[in-house]
């Protein structure tokens, strides 16, 4: 029988193809060939396209680049989302390879934040691992590491290297037996069809009877529009990581098994794709 | 840890059982009888029934209880008639006891009640000291009595033979009737019963001390309860300074009882010879106005409830000061108390009637810190209703934490806290989420409020608040009272009318507001309504209330006028209601404070509960877990596959950790440095993982480092003792030298740390993932780790086999001291504290938490040892033996040696994972025998000792041993009950499709077994099957073809015939001959080979087997420096070797095996020298990877003879002086 541990490193080493493409109004010295990379499902944008940019720039004048960003379909993609989280909202259910749009001017300053080097990546990331370990463990957890450790959280993720960090990242997933859970968990849930940033409340993972909370109670509570009724076809995809879990699942071995490496669970809620 | 039983009674008498491992209560089979009371251990459970008498449900086990009868025949030689059983007038009797005293003929021999049947007829026994003796057992001397021996000598005139006969207790999982037959005077009807004093003395097995309680206040101690008479033979009564109304017998020596008049008594004087103790010392009550009226104690301590159900706790109690120092007021009320294993308390409280389990109770903090409901359904309970045990909680019925400690937040408040200081921390991207969501979990759970509505609306039954022993009597006053009152409030907690049933005779008494075991003061006692009130009323109320079984036929007829009751109760007491328990005895069950039960937990009816990720079961996830599994690789596929071409986002670089450590350097003197250590780990060439440590060191000020390579290291051994946290690093050239590299981290938690990364990085140098395989091959070291290596082809090929110093060895979690498996992945082990354990599939465990650890099949093991201390005395004149040596002696208090000084106080447990779980206790068990102190003489130290005193001798020593207990994890289950000392399983191909695993073993008595039911899928089997042996075994071996061989405790040896696939247990024993002058320990039988090792570390192979002739001929002598052999599958040979000379070190305890091994030449010619020392055990008996065979010359045979002589020690190789390691 498969082991849990496997999740862990399929969620780890999950990629998705891309083929980045030079947004047809930049002006290049000669064309632009498109780029064709495997992203880290749990990375961020930014952080894995040095050699994208590295790769355009060989073609451009110094003088047209400025901040480099990315838009798929017209809608500019949030860094600060991980890659799988942005591919499961606004491309699930397409053709592979993704084909991104890379653009060196004109940054949407209303949709996108400047990310102007790694430590911003960085700084984003430990911050979501503490508001994680906040919910979990009231911070108690993140708040005992020492610097070092946060920095092998963070090299970890930086370098792709899962051993590195789940050695310490493990350590963010205890919690004591006899509570059946984290004190709340860090999730948040995406609506491809509205506006609103992302759903994220307070839910605990087991019920004031013992029972464990799944993923349906969450959604119930959460966003119960997401939930297919009873005598419709169902309009809506619940996507963890490309993937459906069935809405039995705990939530808590969700939490443990299915988070990003900034350790919240990120749900987005997709329109079923209509042919 | 196996699951073990909560007994308990309730109101009407029903016998019900809770395991550790359960979630309700199972209702005791033979519910035609009522119960009074029970007293529970690990093995049995007594009672007392309404009938009066004593009933002993012993619980069924694979071990059976059996008794040895046995008589002697005897004869003497006349010129007439050759040997007749016509003796001479001054002879003894022609059948008798061995002394020849007790006239014995077979038929005098009677069943001693009916709970036993005779397993077979007499049968002459034919065995002497372990030798056969000729056909019809005769033994032969010169003249009554004498020393027997087994040959016929021109002077022998008498002799004699044994008949032996087996009887077998047969009335187990079932209440039977202790006999009664008694000579003397006879017990009047039993009130209250106790059983303990297993821990007194553990010798005979089984040995327990029962007390009981008569009606008159007497008390009667039950004499001869062992293993093999559980029923015990007689009862002896006590003599009193008082009447006693409760008692209560701890596991060790503890006895207290509770006088009529309120005081207690403590019973002194139990020991070892003497478990019923010598006399009685009274303490008072704990409170000066209210008298005691019920007691229960442990090990160490005493807890007690005064007539006003407040509950006691009594310091200072211990084995030396049994009436301990004072009392201590707890929180609660309760109207009976119990102490059961591992000083854990329950108690029956007063206002609910239910069960309660003190947490918090360990070794330092006796008296536990809160009271916490036992709420699970009966299994007779048809309709549970939530709203009886969630009331529980909801009512906050946990009782505070004791008075006199700190105070305890209570778990409910502090998580309501909790909940209001969130959203305060401001953590949260969506300020208004908390109060939202925290509404809506609240009304998410509607369950829940209305739960607690039910709660306040139904009036809480009025449940007599009582601690006599006669709760009958009690409900029905208790009846009595509610019926007049049943419109009121629910009543506080002092209500008069508990009295009118019986106290009508007690008008004018003060104590009107005291409970109604007053009402049995020892002049109404005695008098004509003592004897009658108590199950009468049982009958009456059962018919009545129409609930539990109908009644029997009332042999008891009610004399007492019972009161009538009001059909409308029923509705109170109906099993819709919270049972209402009268009685609880925690005796047998294995809980500690560390426990986890799910008894507690208001939902346990439902499944669900557990259902958190690291407990689920497969069968209860598996739908969702499967999806995911499957969507995951559907995903991998769909987003990978087609695009396994495009370039990866992030390159892989080195990762490094460093920290800091000591290292045993290297050069002399030898000494702990400070270093630096790295890991630096990096992608190999073929994308496999790879590393180097570093060592960085200074020398003479200039800055140094040492290296190894990850993929040359062989195995990482932890080596912790209380002083430093120390690890040896191995590659095969240090296993040459016998000089591992040692290191020493700053802390446990560092080593732990270091261990579990770099054992990772070893596996992944080696691309060694997930389960030891089935043809594993498994040794253990002296401190009880467990290491496994995955065997190649090459490690069997001939002639040129993988030297096994380039083995690599990883380490599984948990602790035992021996292990045995086949290639069909079945697997078991035996602790130091001899529990059977089985391998469950796993890896991990221990310190290997994480990614190294499967996170299935990985259990809790303990283990306990003993810890053994020397007090040495020297006797002079004036004096006579004293703690004053010579100047020159050894330590007073020392190890075995005499070297080292060891006291009790200074003395640690091994390691910082063990603590003690005992006190010092003199160990009487020592070889060569003690006298009645635990001392044995000799003429001056060091010398052989022996347990009786001469005049030749001046010095004497006594051992003092205590236990010590490991907890630790790791891929084991217990296989329960009964201990082992050795185990082993046929050895066969992975191929072979066995109906059954042939699985044999000794247990720790010696007892000969065999495993029934073991098969890859089930490796624990179903039940041990005993086989019959006329003495006691040390070690067994089952070979490919079912050859079983086994040696006895005396030395001798057998085979055992006819075993084969369809006869597991085979027919009978066939005695072998040992090696001259040499008492054979441990054998090992391969695919054909047998070979044996002696006491005297000599390993012998067994000439001459065929099949026609498995018993073989003579025994060749192979090597010397032998402890230990296992011989495998394809008759390879590994040993433990006692002593290896390396070119830096000797190591002690060293796998060896055997080269030149080969179906011509099973003897083998040398001996090649893997890992060790420090080791204790290996098994190779799951490897049959064989090698494709090359026909090649034999190698360099005469070289072979010569550098490897007959013994595994060979000489050293001076050349291999020079530190060859790379320092630079």
């Amino acid at each position: 029988m498969a082991d849990d541990k496997d999740v862990l490193r399929d969620v780890w080493f999950g990629r998705i193809p891309t083929c980045f493409m030079l947004y047809q109004d930049e002006v290049t010295e000669r064309e632009a060939e498109p780029f064709y990379l495997l992203l880290p499902r749990v990375s961020y944008l930014t952080l894995v396209t040095d050699k994208v940019k590295k790769h355009f720039l060989k073609v451009m004048k110094q003088e047209d680049v400025e901040e480099m960003w990315f838009e798929y379909e017209g809608t500019p993609l949030k860094w600060h989302y991980p890659i799988g989280v942005l591919f499961d909202l606004h491309a699930s259910n397409t053709a592979l390879p993704w084909s991104v749009t890379v653009h060196f001017k004109s940054f949407p300053e209303r949709d996108l934040l400047h990310c102007p080097s790694n430590s911003v990546i960085e700084a984003h990331f430990m911050s979501g691992i503490k508001e994680a370990d906040a919910l979990k463990h009231k911070g108690q957890v993140i708040n005992d590491m020492q610097k070092k450790d946060h920095k092998q959280l963070w090299m970890g993720l930086q370098n792709d290297k899962f051993d590195q960090f789940w050695a310490m990242n493990r350590k963010l997933m205890e919690y004591p037996t006899e509570e059946g859970g984290f004190r709340y968990i860090p999730f948040r849930i995406y609506q491809a069809m509205s506006e609103r940033p992302f759903i994220q409340k307070l839910f605990r993972p087991v019920s004031p009877e013992g029972q464990p909370y799944t993923l349906g109670d969450l959604l119930k509570e959460m966003c119960p529009s997401a939930l297919p009724q009873d005598d419709e076809p169902k309009r809506y995809q619940v996507v963890i990581h490309g993937i459906e879990p069935m809405l039995e699942t705990p939530v808590q071995w969700l939490s443990e098994h299915l988070s990003h490496p900034d350790n919240f669970l990120h749900i987005s809620i997709i329109p079923v794709p209509s042919d | 840890m196996p699951s073990s039983l909560l007994w308990a009674v309730d109101v009407y008498g029903r016998v019900y059982s809770l395991s550790t491992a359960g979630q309700q209560w199972e209702q005791c089979r033979d519910a035609h009888l009522e119960f009074k009371r029970v007293t529970a251990v690990r093995q049995c459970c007594w009672g007392i029934a309404c009938d009066h008498n004593i009933y002993l449900n012993v619980h069924a086990s694979d071990l059976p209880i059996r008794y040895q009868e046995e008589t002697y025949e005897n004869q003497r030689w006349n010129p007439v008639d050759g040997f007749s059983d016509r003796l001479l007038p001054s002879d003894r009797w022609q059948w008798s006891d061995i002394t020849g005293l007790q006239h014995q003929p077979l038929d005098s021999f009677q069943l001693p009640s009916e709970s036993w049947e005779w397993e077979a007829d007499w049968y002459a026994d034919e065995n002497i000291g372990g030798e056969p003796t000729d056909k019809g057992g005769w033994t032969y001397a010169i003249d009554f009595p004498a020393t027997y021996t087994k040959d016929k000598k021109w002077n022998s005139c008498v002799r004699r033979r044994r008949w032996l006969r087996y009887r077998r207790y047969k009335a187990r999982d079932t209440w039977a009737k202790i006999p009664s037959e008694q000579v003397g005077p006879l017990p009047d009807p039993f009130n209250d019963i106790s059983c303990g004093g297993w821990e007194v003395n553990e010798e005979p097995a089984g040995r327990l001390s029962l007390w009981a309680v008569s009606l008159q206040g007497k008390v009667w101690f039950r004499d001869g309860i062992r293993h093999d008479n559980p029923e015990g033979s007689v009862w002896e009564e006590v003599i009193l300074p008082g009447e006693v109304v409760q008692i209560s017998c701890g596991p060790a020596d503890l006895v207290w009882a509770v006088l009529w008049e309120g005081q207690l008594l403590v019973r002194e004087g139990i020991g070892r010879d003497c478990p019923k103790g010598t006399s009685w010392v009274v303490v008072d009550s704990p409170s000066p106005e209210v008298g005691a009226i019920h007691v229960a104690v442990g090990v160490n301590v005493v807890w007690a409830i005064t007539k006003d159900h407040k509950v006691w706790f009594r310091r200072g109690v211990n084995s030396h000061n049994p009436c301990g120092s004072g009392w201590i007021g707890m929180v609660g009320e309760m109207v009976m108390i119990n102490v059961g294993l591992n000083d854990q308390v329950w108690g029956i409280s007063c206002e609910d009637r239910a069960v309660y389990f003190r947490q918090g109770v360990t070794s330092s903090e006796l008296s536990g810190k809160t009271w916490k409901a036992v709420s699970v359904p009966r299994d007779t309970d048809r309709s549970h209703s939530s709203a009886s045990t969630g009331s529980m909680h909801s009512a906050g019925c946990f009782f505070g934490g004791e008075v006199r400690l700190q105070s305890q937040g209570s778990v409910l408040s502090d998580m309501d806290s909790d909940t209001e200081r969130a959203p305060a921390g401001g953590i949260l991207s969506d300020p208004g989420a908390p109060a939202a969501a925290a509404a809506a979990t609240a009304a998410a759970s509607p369950a829940i409020l209305a739960t607690s509505d039910v709660d306040v609306d139904v009036p809480k039954p009025r449940i007599p608040k009582v601690t006599s022993d006669s709760f009958i009597s009690e409900l029905v006053s208790d009846r009595e009272g509610q019926l007049g009152r049943r419109d009121g409030p629910p009543t506080g907690s002092s209500i008069p009318e508990e009295e009118v049933a019986l106290s009508s005779t007690e008008a004018g008494d003060a104590e009107v507001k005291s409970p109604p075991a007053l009402v049995l003061s020892p002049s109404q006692a005695s008098g004509l309504q003592g004897p009658q009130w108590s199950n009468v009323d049982l009958e009456e109320a059962q018919t009545h209330l129409a609930v539990g079984p109908p009644p029997e036929a009332a042999d008891t007829c009610s004399l007492s006028s019972v009161a009538t009751y009001h059909l409308g109760l029923e509705e109170l007491y109906g099993p819709d209601e919270h049972p209402l328990w009268a009685w609880v005895s925690g005796g047998g069950c294995d809980v500690d404070s560390h426990s986890q039960l799910n008894w507690f937990n208001s939902t346990a009816m439902n499944s669900s509960v557990q259902s958190m990720s690291l407990s689920i079961t497969p069968a209860q996830s598996a739908a969702w877990r499967k999806q995911i599994f499957e969507q995951l690789s559907e995903r991998s596929k769909r987003e990978m596959e087609n695009f396994r071409h495009y370039e990866q986002a992030i390159e892989q670089s080195v990762w490094v950790k460093k920290g800091s450590m000591q290292w045993w350097r290297d050069w002399k003197p030898n000494k702990w440095t400070d270093v630096r250590f790295a890991l630096e780990q990096f992608s190999g060439v073929e994308g496999n993982k790879d590393g180097i440590l570093f060592i960085y060191y200074t020398f003479n000020d200039e800055k140094k480092y040492l290296h190894a390579f990850v993929n040359e290291v062989t195995i990482l051994v932890p080596v912790l003792n209380d002083s430093k946290h120390t690890f040896a690093i191995y590659t095969a050239e240090r296993t040459k030298q016998r000089w591992p590299i040692r290191l020493a981290a700053p802390t446990e938690l560092e080593m732990h740390d270091w261990l579990a990364l770099l054992s990772v990085s070893c596996c992944d140098s080696r691309g060694i993932h997930g389960p030891p395989s089935k043809q594993a091959i498994w040794s253990i070291t002296c401190k009880g780790d467990i290491f496994v290596s995955e065997p190649t082809p090459e490690l069997e090929a001939s002639p040129y086999p993988m030297p096994c110093d380039q083995m690599f060895w990883r380490q599984v979690g948990g602790h035992l001291r021996m292990i045995e498996g086949n290639s069909l992945g079945v697997v078991w082990g035996i602790g130091y504290d001899h529990t059977a354990w089985v391998y469950t599939g796993g890896y991990g465990g221990g310190f290997f938490q994480g990614l190294a650890s499967s996170t299935d099949n990985i259990h809790t093991q303990t283990d306990v040892k003993s810890v053994y201390i020397y007090e040495n005395q020297r006797w002079n004149p004036v004096t006579g033996y004293t703690n004053k040596g010579l100047p020159t002696d050894r330590y007073m208090w020392s190890d075995a040696s005499g070297l080292h000084e060891c006291t009790k106080a200074n003395t640690k447990p091994p390691s910082p994972h063990w603590t003690w779980v005992s006190e010092w206790a003199i160990d009487y068990g020592v070889s060569g025998g003690t006298d009645k102190e635990g001392w044995q003489y000799a003429a001056d130290f060091p010398a052989s000792y022996y347990g009786h005193k001469t005049l030749k001798d001046f010095v004497r020593r006594r051992r003092w041993a205590r236990k010590c207990k490991l907890a630790t994890t790791g891929p084991w289950l217990e296989v329960p009950p009964i201990p082992l000392s050795d185990i082993t399983i046929l050895p066969c191909d992975p191929q072979s499709s066995l109906e059954q695993v042939p699985l044999w073993a000794i247990s720790n008595k010696g007892d000969v077994l065999c495993r029934l039911g073991v098969t890859p899928q089930t490796p624990a089997g179903t039940s041990w099957l005993h086989v019959g042996t006329d003495q006691p075994f040390k070690s067994i071996s089952i070979g490919a073809v079912h050859q079983v061989w086994a040696i006895a405790r005396d030395g001798s040896t057998f085979y055992r015939g006819s075993v084969s696939a369809q006869n597991l247990a085979g027919d009978c024993w066939y005695h072998i001959p040992p090696p001259a002058k040499q008492k054979l320990k441990q054998v090992s039988v391969g695919r054909t080979s047998v070979y044996a090792v002696d006491e005297n570390g000599n390993l012998w192979y067994r000439h001459g087997l065929t099949p026609s002739y498995p018993q073989g001929s003579t025994w060749e002598h192979i090597s010397n420096n032998v402890r230990k052999v296992s011989v495998g599958p394809l008759d390879q040979v590994w040993i433990i070797a006692d002593k290896v000379q390396g070119s830096h070190s000797l190591s002690c305890g060293t796998v060896c095996r055997r080269l030149g091994v080969q179906p011509m030449e099973p003897k083998g010619q040398s001996w090649d020298y893997g890992i060790g020392g420090g080791w204790d055990h290996i098994t190779v008996r799951a490897n049959c990877m064989e090698a494709q065979r090359i026909s090649m010359p034999a190698p360099h045979n005469g070289l072979a003879q010569q550098t490897a002589p007959r013994s595994p020690l060979p000489t050293r190789h001076q050349e291999d002086e020079i530190n060859g390691d790379a320092v630079g």
